[in-house]
Order: C-alpha cells, then sequence, then structure tokens
C-alpha cells in the first residue's frame, strides 16, 4: 500500500516554479494520513473542498517537504480528519457549510459559517433554498459556581465581529469557546469562474491588514499553475513591500498590545512610527497599504528615486527611535508583570496546531515560510528567525520586537540590491486545467493559497487559508486559567484576523 | 525594578505634526461642531463585515498625528453614548442583525455615516450570497466616505461634512 509519507515529498524549488501535483487517494489512506497528523509526523497545512471532493495541504517538517491530497466526497462524504486531529475541525465545518460533504465520524457536527442567515445551504455545492434554521448550540458546561459572560460580535472597541463565549468561575476563565463566521462574504462563491484579475482584487481585500502576502501568495499559486516566469524586479519589490507590510503591523500592535496592559505611552509611540511607515508606503507606492501593488504576474508600481530616498530615510528613523522603546518595555517592571506567565500555549500545542507566525515561534516552532519553504528573493538575502520556548504574551511581543529589527535590515538590503528591469510578464495561456500552490509569510503567519485554473485560465476554485484558522484555537487555550480582565490583553496578542478566517 | 519605577521615560515625547490638511480641518470643526453640537461628537463603530483594512485607517485617527480627540470626536464603547454610527464593509447577512440592533439602541437624534467603497453597495464583495449589500441595504445613510480604504484625512474630512451638513439642516439645534 502506498505511504501517505513518500506523497508528500514535494520540495519548495519545485512547486514553486511549476503546476502542484495532487495525489488522488482512497478513504482508507485519507484516514491514515488523518493518523499521521495525529501522531505528529505530519503538519496540516490547510484542508479544502471543491464540489466533488476535499483535499488537504500536508507539511513534512522533518524532510520540509509539502504535499497536497484528495478524495472524492463519494455521495457527499469523506472521512473526518478533524475526529483524530483537532486542528481540522474548524476546517471541516466550514467545508461542510459551503459544499455540503458531510465529514463523517466528526465529533462536532455543528454549522460554522453559516449562521441560517444566507437563504440558501451549501451555496458552492448543491445550493438549496435554506429551510428553518435551528439555534447554534454552544458546548454545554458543568459545575459548581460556573457563570458565562457573552461578548460581542460587536465589540467595545474599533475591531473585527465575533463571539467569544466565557464560562469563568469567579474571575477565573475555566472555558472560551469562539464563535466566527460574522464576516464571511462568500470570497470562494466570487471566485469560482473569476479571471485571475478579480482574484488578485478579492485576494488582497481577505484580510486588509496583509493585503501585500495575500496578493503575493495569490500571485504565486497562479504563476506557479502557469509556470510563469516573473520579472527578478519585481520579486524584490513585492518583498520589499512584504517586509514594509510586517513592519507596520509589528509597530501597531507591539503598541496596541501594551496599551491593553494599561501602558497608553507605547501605544502612543509605536503609532506614531507605524504612521509614517504607511505615509512613506504611499509615497513610495502610491498607497498606504499598498493595495492592488502586487498583481499576477509582477507588480503594478515601481519604486522610483525619491521613493527609495524615503524608505531610506524611514529605516534611519525607526532604527532611531525603535530601540529606547524596545528598552523601554524592558525596563518597565508594571508592564512586564502583566505580559510575563500571561496566556501561555504550550510548545507541544502550537506544534500540533502548526501554529505560524509569531504564535508558533513563541512557543518554540521555529518555521518562517520565508527562510523553510523559500521563495525568491529571500533565498538571497540574510535573516534571522527569532524563536522562544515561554509562549506567553510576553514572548510573542519579543518575537515581534526582533522581527520588526529583522525587517528593517531586509529593507536596507533590498533596498542596496534592487535589480533593474522589467516589472510585469505576461502570463502564459492555460490550455488545460491547471493547479497551483502559492505559500507566503505575512505578519501573521504562513498564507496558503490554493488555485485551480481552467482552460482558459479562469479560477474554477480557489482557496484561501489565513494563518489565523491554527491560531485562533490556541486563543481558547491560552486565556484557559486567566483571569477574564486579561482577555484583550492575550487577544491582542495573538491579533488574529477575523475577516481572514471567515473570507 | 527599583530603577524601573524611578527612572524617567527614555523617550521624547510624540511630536505633533502640523500637516496642512489637519490644521485645516480643525478650523472646520471649530467652525461648525463647536457651535452646534457642544464641542463633541461621539462616534460608534460597527465593522458589518470589512477585510480589516477600513477598521485600520479608523483606528489611525487616534494616532498622534490626526488626534481625532482633539476635534471634540471620540470613539464610544456603546452604542446608547453615541451620536454617529461608523459602519464598514460590505454587510454580510451573517452581521445584519447585530448591526440593526446596534443602531435601535442608539438615542436620537443620530447619523449613521458608511465608510469605504464595500460599505456604499458591497464593493467587489456585491452578489454574492453572503453579502446583503452596502449599508444602506439595511439603514439610512447620511453620509458616504469612499475610498478603498478611506485613509485618515479622508474619513476626517467627512466627518467634518456630516457636522457642517447636519447644522446647516439645523437638525441640531
Ligand atoms: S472598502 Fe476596501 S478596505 Fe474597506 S472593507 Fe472594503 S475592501 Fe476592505
Amino acid at each position: 500500500m502506498p505511504d501517505i509519507l513518500e506523497m508528500v515529498s514535494v520540495g519548495a524549488e519545485e512547486f514553486r516554479s511549476g503546476p502542484m501535483p495532487v495525489s488522488p487517494v482512497s478513504p482508507k489512506l485519507w484516514q491514515q494520513a488523518a493518523g499521521d497528523l495525529a501522531r505528529g509526523q505530519l503538519t496540516l497545512l490547510g484542508l479544502w473542498a471543491d464540489r466533488g471532493s476535499v483535499r488537504m495541504a500536508l507539511f513534512n517538517s522533518t524532510t520540509g517537504k509539502v504535499g497536497v491530497l484528495r478524495t472524492n466526497a463519494r455521495r457527499g462524504a469523506f472521512p473526518s480528519v478533524g475526529a483524530l486531529h483537532a486542528p481540522a475541525q474548524r476546517l471541516e465545518r466550514s467545508v461542510q457549510d459551503l459544499y455540503g460533504h458531510v465529514p463523517e465520524g466528526a465529533t462536532d457536527a455543528r454549522p460554522w459559517l453559516d449562521h441560517g442567515a444566507w437563504e440558501v445551504s451549501h451555496p458552492l455545492g448543491k445550493a438549496e433554498k435554506a429551510g428553518e434554521t435551528a439555534s447554534y448550540d454552544f458546548l454545554p458546561v458543568e459545575g459548581e459556581s460556573l457563570h458565562q459572560v457573552a461578548v460581542g460580535p460587536v465589540h467595545a472597541g474599533v475591531i473585527e465581529p465575533g463571539h467569544f463565549r466565557f464560562t469563568v468561575q469567579g474571575e477565573t476563565v475555566v472555558r472560551l469557546e469562539q464563535r466566527f463566521g460574522y464576516t464571511h462574504k462568500g470570497t470562494d462563491s466570487l471566485m469560482t469562474n473569476a479571471p485571475v484579475e478579480r482574484g488578485a482584487k478579492l485576494a488582497g481585500r481577505t484580510s486588509g491588514d496583509s493585503t501585500v502576502a495575500y496578493a503575493w501568495a495569490f500571485a504565486q499559486a497562479v504563476e506557479a499553475a502557469l509556470g510563469a516566469t516573473v520579472p527578478v524586479r519585481a520579486l524584490w519589490l513585492r518583498a520589499l513591500m512584504a517586509e514594509l507590510e510586517r513592519l507596520a503591523n509589528h509597530l501597531g500592535d507591539i503598541g496596541a498590545i501594551c496599551n491593553d496592559a494599561a501602558f497608553a505611552m507605547m501605544l502612543a509611540q509605536c503609532s506614531v512610527l507605524r504612521e509614517r511607515v504607511l505615509r512613506a508606503c504611499d509615497g513610495s507606492f502610491g498607497h498606504r497599504m499598498m493595495r492592488d501593488c502586487v498583481t499576477p504576474g509582477g507588480v503594478a508600481r515601481d519604486l522610483d528615486g525619491t521613493g527609495r530616498q524615503m524608505l531610506l530615510d524611514l529605516v534611519a528613523d525607526i532604527r532611531g527611535t525603535f530601540p529606547s522603546l524596545v528598552a523601554l518595555y524592558d525596563q518597565t517592571a508594571s508592564l512586564l508583570d502583566r505580559t510575563t506567565g500571561t496566556g501561555i500555549v504550550t510548545p507541544a500545542l502550537a506544534a500540533r496546531f502548526g501554529a505560524g507566525g509569531f504564535v508558533g515561534r513563541a512557543s518554540g516552532r521555529d518555521f518562517d515560510a520565508r527562510r523553510d519553504l523559500p521563495y525568491a528573493p529571500y533565498d538571497q538575502l540574510r535573516f534571522e528567525v527569532p524563536c522562544h520556548a515561554e509562549g506567553d504574551v510576553n514572548a510573542r511581543i519579543l518575537i515581534r520586537m526582533a522581527e520588526v529589527e529583522q525587517s528593517l535590515s531586509l529593507i536596507t538590503q533590498i533596498l542596496r540590491q534592487l535589480p533593474e528591469g522589467d516589472l510585469l510578464a505576461e502570463l502564459p495561456v492555460a490550455g488545460e486545467p491547471r493547479e497551483g500552490l502559492g505559500l507566503v509569510e505575512g505578519f501573521r503567519g504562513d498564507i496558503l493559497i490554493f488555485v485551480s485554473l481552467d482552460a482558459k485560465g479562469r479560477l474554477a476554485n480557489c482557496h484561501m487559508r489565513d494563518p489565523s484558522w491554527f491560531q485562533w484555537p490556541l486563543l481558547e487555550a491560552a486565556i484557559e486559567g486567566n483571569i477574564i480582565a486579561d482577555f484583550p490583553l492575550c487577544n491582542k496578542s495573538f491579533n488574529c484576523s477575523y475577516s481572514g478566517q471567515d473570507r | 525594578m527599583l530603577e524601573g519605577l524611578l527612572r524617567r521615560p527614555l523617550t521624547e515625547s510624540a511630536p505633533k505634526v502640523a500637516d496642512e490638511d489637519i490644521a485645516q480641518l480643525g478650523k472646520l470643526f471649530e467652525d461648525t461642531l463647536y457651535r452646534h453640537l457642544g464641542r463633541s461628537l461621539s462616534i460608534r463603530m460597527v465593522d458589518a463585515g470589512s477585510c480589516n483594512g477600513c477598521e485600520m485607517e479608523v483606528n489611525a485617527l487616534s494616532n498622534p498625528y490626526y488626534d481625532l480627540e482633539r476635534f471634540g470626536l471620540h470613539f464610544v464603547a456603546s452604542p446608547r453614548h453615541a451620536d454617529v454610527l461608523m459602519v464598514s464593509g460590505p454587510v454580510t447577512r451573517n452581521m445584519v442583525e447585530a448591526l440593526k440592533r446596534t443602531h435601535d439602541a442608539m438615542p436620537e437624534p443620530k447619523w449613521v455615516v458608511a465608510i469605504g467603497d464595500c460599505a456604499r453597495d458591497g464593493g467587489c464583495f456585491a452578489g454574492s450570497y453572503a453579502v446583503a449589500g452596502g449599508v444602506e441595504a439595511v439603514l439610512k445613510v447620511d453620509l458616504h466616505i469612499s475610498g478603498c480604504p478611506p485613509n485618515p484625512i479622508q474619513l476626517l474630512q467627512g466627518l467634518q461634512a456630516l457636522v457642517h451638513q447636519s447644522a446647516m439642516d439645523g437638525e441640531v439645534a
């Protein structure tokens, strides 16, 4: 019998330069893969569906190889992966909501994205008029002197909508249960049969704070599917924009986390730096968030001499100010008291969920797609990937502070070595159905995008997996045993995307 | 630890940049808002399904560059304290009810400001089974501020226009 581990054998150089091979597997082998995941031999990168089948993307951290498996949804069902491996549960619940494929043996059969407000059920499968909707059952809790606190979907601050159900004993949280899907926009359905240009626009609007990383991952997937060659200058400019995006988000969030620990001064200082990054992006690329600047085939904006100087000045400015903010953080005992030992994610849990980004790296999961599944131009740049094992709010802040420095260094290197040349190459014609995988390290973690193109080069299917899918569940674990008043602090230290998850 | 308690912060205070656009807006607010609305306007923000890009720029309004509060504008946590409901995003079907309820909870008089291209008509998400449309599909909109996302200056200009308009209409006596 073929071995799953042998199917997870595609190296980065292969899937980054050509179509992604997909291995069709029997339900039995599919289940075997679920077992490998549960045993920790593989990491789940994503699980999604089309009308007739379900797929999952897997990563072998020992060999650094990836693989995509597909199994037919026979009579509308497939063996549940989530039954053995919890990180797949919400993805499977979404597959069932959108396509109607039933994960057989699943322990949690509740809907995830479908709140009963769509007028259709299984909109991407055999869409039917929606029937009566049952009310959503939160998990039962039993015990002495417990009470529940329900928060959201509309929150007090200027943030995205989502629902949090806390079960508390006194001040201590004994369980948090999340409910999302409020910002579900049906993006997958809008992608279906769309030309890639429209797909790129939608991808860049999946999680607005990661617009560059999403647009890049989408472009990668399309370019790989078509075997397109992208001009070198465009690749370097993409990396420049991606690092600016990382910088802006890290700066903003470091300030915001400290603010949630009642240290408002850090917020003021960091938000000034963040604003300067956004203005420099506006000055050099024509948009504060560089929206629609990365496009399949290359980039839509060039960097001129003025823009270059603006960015050099920006780096010098932040280099001059940021170290004193780091020192301030390090020396403010009242702040460290709040962040240290709060909201712990254990390394075992981070590894099991394949948590990306600073959430994973603060809990010992030493993974960064830029280094471990390399893509140009990062293979030609020098950078370090910071990693801690403590897994608390403090560790997540320290990782992000270190990454600010790394991004500054990367921006400098890119500005020094930026090659001349074209910005955009025409995409080759498909001629036959093609599939491609894109994987980009956004500020929040690795974003996976898988596209299926039809013979005309239009999108037959597009799946976008935000890093938040594998981070949100860890927040439920991290808050347990903490006081409810520390929730905003813990939540901000994760800063998961609602829209990226809900899509 | 003692050192941490006793030492003065290392950093200088954040600079207030005299941005021409911002200064001009401040003057406009002074002329209308201060005269007509008793110097303050409370805003309740609801993300009705946005990509979060609009929220990022709304949050930027509070940074020291724009410092929204000095114009007498501030964000409030409860709709019961709000004069203005600011809404971003295409309104997803999953958010229709929460949006309506938030609006219902606000006291009169109240205004609705839709921000971003999505909030006008659903933007690039229009036509999906999961999207009800722009904010107008659910609530009467008093002002729309376009952009994807609108930048902080555009947001301030929009709010200024709203204050001016309502003062002109004599709705706020
Ligand atoms: S207008 Fe643009 S930034 Fe705002 S929610 Fe829509 S896509 Fe996002």
